[in-house]
């Protein structure tokens, strides 16, 4: 692939930014050296396009044009549009931290009567004291070559550290709220860290929202830890305005007999690229992984999985959805390695997508890479359009159309809702679907 | 009086344009039961198909009138709405939406076509389930997915059951007694004799003399070729049983 010859503005903007935000981005020495390693393997090949593989449908040096400069801290106007923003997730009890314009806003976050073994920290404060546990997990990750987390990596100002004790079953789930407030575009890099302790077991939302009508860019990324023995439901959902650019990375790394459910939901921003990067490091763990998203316009919405079974005696199960309208297009790139030792692996993956117009597009690759010889793995990829003997079907029974194609949409879309075992986030997602399908015409 | 169903001179083709219907008069008077059998290959799902408007089945010539209203210038759901109900030969199944669902959605939607009052949940799950128990569907089975994993029974059981929900005023029952053993036929037979009515017409279209045996029909048609080439009262259907379509076949040859 190589460095590209000539850097287009969007590159150079990011190094201004980085040159000029690096001795006020929070952390030591340490950190710092992390920052300028992670900017310098960046600056190396620049903003990723077609001929790098790993975003081949996604040319985001062919489509972000400049870099934005980076959001301010918020001030009092921005914490009162983020504390009456939209909430998904209103009434449902959760714990609500949030991060506003790329910053952790304590006195908006509920942080009231923590539970006993858990802390909750901002990540700018976790940074400046140079926690060694967060200097190596920002260093060297899963994807040492991924671009955009690098760019996350040099840039990272704030987010959330979430620590929960071994053992400790948190009953209440937890819900990081990042809201965009701007309309001014600009630009946001947050990392978050979530640890969970062996035995330990939590429920972690995210959620990434902001206004329409604004080109604001986020580069956000997650990592979750999780020791053996322990339970992580994690939930992102993508609500981002119609102009923006969202890139977002998870790292998850799994230990043994754990269990790690991963649901994804995209219904916004005009350019989404969700990657995954999970390792499955300890014998015996379960990962079930969906994802559905919900396309119109000309949104392009990418999902990128990586998933390493490193473990013997691991079942990983992933499911994407994908609904695409009007002239918008949806990737979806999917790999699972199963490494020499990791006998007995069993892996399934399955892509769907619905087309809605002539025009929409739905790219999917799936990948298989097995190094084991006793092992269970499979994929399958389904592209197409609403069945007509179906919707003849419920049109005569008396439903008309578009009630009938909206029945077929909820039911195509239900089996990754169905993913979330907790009753308040697969109402809210069907909410949120059911939003979405009363906006069509 | 306006006959319940009048169709007149009807020529219908499937995309491709092969000529399926080819010239057919039928009328259907309220509280009558029609039986239409026939040879396969006659036509007689394309007639059903071509009443309830699937797409893909065109219509070159003729009129149908339900109640005098234009039949064919209706969309499917709007024939629903009047009163067109089609239990179909194979019913299909759709992941996803709940039996409950999908009977709420349909009879919710034909009560507001025709300006009527919603019914409330609950008055609607008693309705059905009041339904159900005649049909013996349990309950479990309107929690799962519409029609998925259900037997060949369990499908005609819940065709009936929507058809005695809907109350519709033209029944179209397309080879109802397909993929059924006899127990699950006298179910079935009962429930759609139990909504004979005089208010109320069917077309019982089937290939096999059995079905007749249960539900039994004022007037058979035999169907060859597109068209109705004899018409009888229901000893026409055990004569059928005797002697085969064959003749019939060539007749319309």
């Amino acid at each position: 692939m190589g460095a590209p010859i000539r850097k287009t503005k969007a590159e150079m903007g990011l190094a201004d930014l980085y040159q000029n935000a690096r001795r006020s981005l929070p952390g030591g020495e340490e950190i710092s050296a992390v920052r300028d390693s992670a900017f310098d393997r960046f600056n190396a090949v620049g903003l990723p396009h077609r001929r790098v593989e790993a975003w081949r449908y996604t040319d985001l040096r062919g489509r972000m044009k400049e870099a934005k400069r980076l959001a301010s801290l918020p001030d009092d106007a921005a914490k009162t549009k983020a504390r009456e923003a939209d909430d998904l997730f209103a009434g449902a009890g959760f714990r609500r931290l949030m991060i506003v314009d790329g910053t952790f806003v304590a006195e908006l976050s509920d942080l009231a009567d923590l539970e006993a073994g858990l802390t909750i920290t901002p990540m700018a404060e976790a940074l400046v004291s140079d926690q060694p546990l967060l200097s190596q997990r920002l260093g060297p990750v899963v994807p040492d070559d991924d671009p955009a987390l690098a760019l996350n990596t040099a840039l990272a100002g704030n987010g959330a550290v979430i620590c929960v004790s071994p053992g400790t079953i948190l009953a209440r789930p937890i819900h990081v709220s990042f809201v965009t407030t701007n309309w001014v575009a600009t630009s946001m890099f947050t990392r978050s860290l979530v640890n969970i302790g062996s035995g330990a077991s939590a429920t972690i939302v995210e959620t990434h929202q902001g206004p329409d009508g604004s080109e604001y860019q986020v580069n956000t990324a997650m990592q979750l830890v999780v020791g053996d023995e322990a339970r992580i439901d994690h939930v992102k959902v993508t609500r981002e305005g119609d102009g923006a650019l969202h890139i977002a990375t998870v790292l998850a790394n799994i230990g043994a007999r754990a269990t790690f459910n991963q649901l994804g939901f995209v219904a916004g921003g005009v350019l989404v690229r969700n990657q995954m990067f999970v390792r499955l490091a300890g014998e015996g763990t379960t990962v079930d992984i969906r994802g559905a998203s919900l396309l119109r316009g000309s949104q392009h919405a990418d999902t990128t999985l990586a998933i390493e079974h490193s473990a013997a005696n691991c079942q990983s199960r992933e499911t994407f959805k994908a609904v695409v309208a009007d002239t918008a297009q949806a990737v979806f790139q999917g790999k699972i390695t199963v490494s020499p030792g990791a006998q007995k692996t069993d892996a399934k993956m399955m892509c769907r997508a619905l087309l809605l117009s002539d025009e929409a597009e739905a790219d999917s690759k799936p990948e298989l890479e097995i190094f084991a010889d006793d092992v269970q793995c499979g994929h399958g990829t389904t592209t197409g359009a609403i069945d007509e003997e179906l919707r003849f079907y419920l049109m005569a029974r008396g439903i008309p159309e578009k009630d009938a194609d909206a029945l077929l949409i909820q039911a195509f879309v239900g089996e990754v809702i169905e993913g979330a075992a907790n009753e308040s986030i697969r109402s809210a997602l069907t909410d949120a679907m059911l939003g979405w399908l009363g906006q069509r015409e | 009086m306006t006959a319940l169903l009048e169709i007149k001179g009807l020529h219908a083709e499937i995309a491709g344009g092969r000529k399926i219907i080819q010239g057919l008069d039928l009328t259907v008077n309220k509280g009558e039961i029609h039986a239409i059998m026939g040879p396969n290959g006659a036509g007689k799902s394309t007639l059903s198909y071509v009443l309830a408007g699937k797409p893909g089945y065109e219509v070159t010539a003729g009129e149908v009138y339900l109640n005098g209203e234009d039949l064919l210038a209706m969309g499917p759901n709007e024939r629903a709405a009047k009163g067109v109900f089609l239990a179909f030969q194979y019913p299909l199944e759709i992941p996803g939406v709940a039996t409950l669902t999908f009977l709420r959605a349909a009879f919710n939607a034909q009560r507001k076509a025709r300006g009527e009052a919603e019914l409330s949940s609950p008055d609607l799950i008693k309705r059905v389930r009041e339904i159900a128990k005649t049909l013996n569907i349990d309950a479990d089975m309107l929690k799962r997915p519409l029609n998925v994993g259900f037997s060949g029974g369990e499908k005609k059981r819940n065709e009936t059951l929507q058809m005695a929900l809907l109350q519709p005023q033209l029944c179209v029952l397309d080879e109802t007694d397909s993929g059924l053993d006899i127990d699950a036929l006298k179910v079935v037979a009962n429930g759609v004799n139990a909504l004979r009515s005089a208010e109320r017409g069917m077309l019982v279209i089937t290939h096999y003399q059995r079905l007749l045996d249960y539900i039994v029909p004022d007037i058979v048609h035999v169907f060859a070729a597109g068209r109705v080439v004899r018409t009888g009262g229901k000893e026409l259907a055990r004569e059928l049983e005797a002697t085969g379509y064959a003749q019939y076949q060539n007749e319309a040859a």
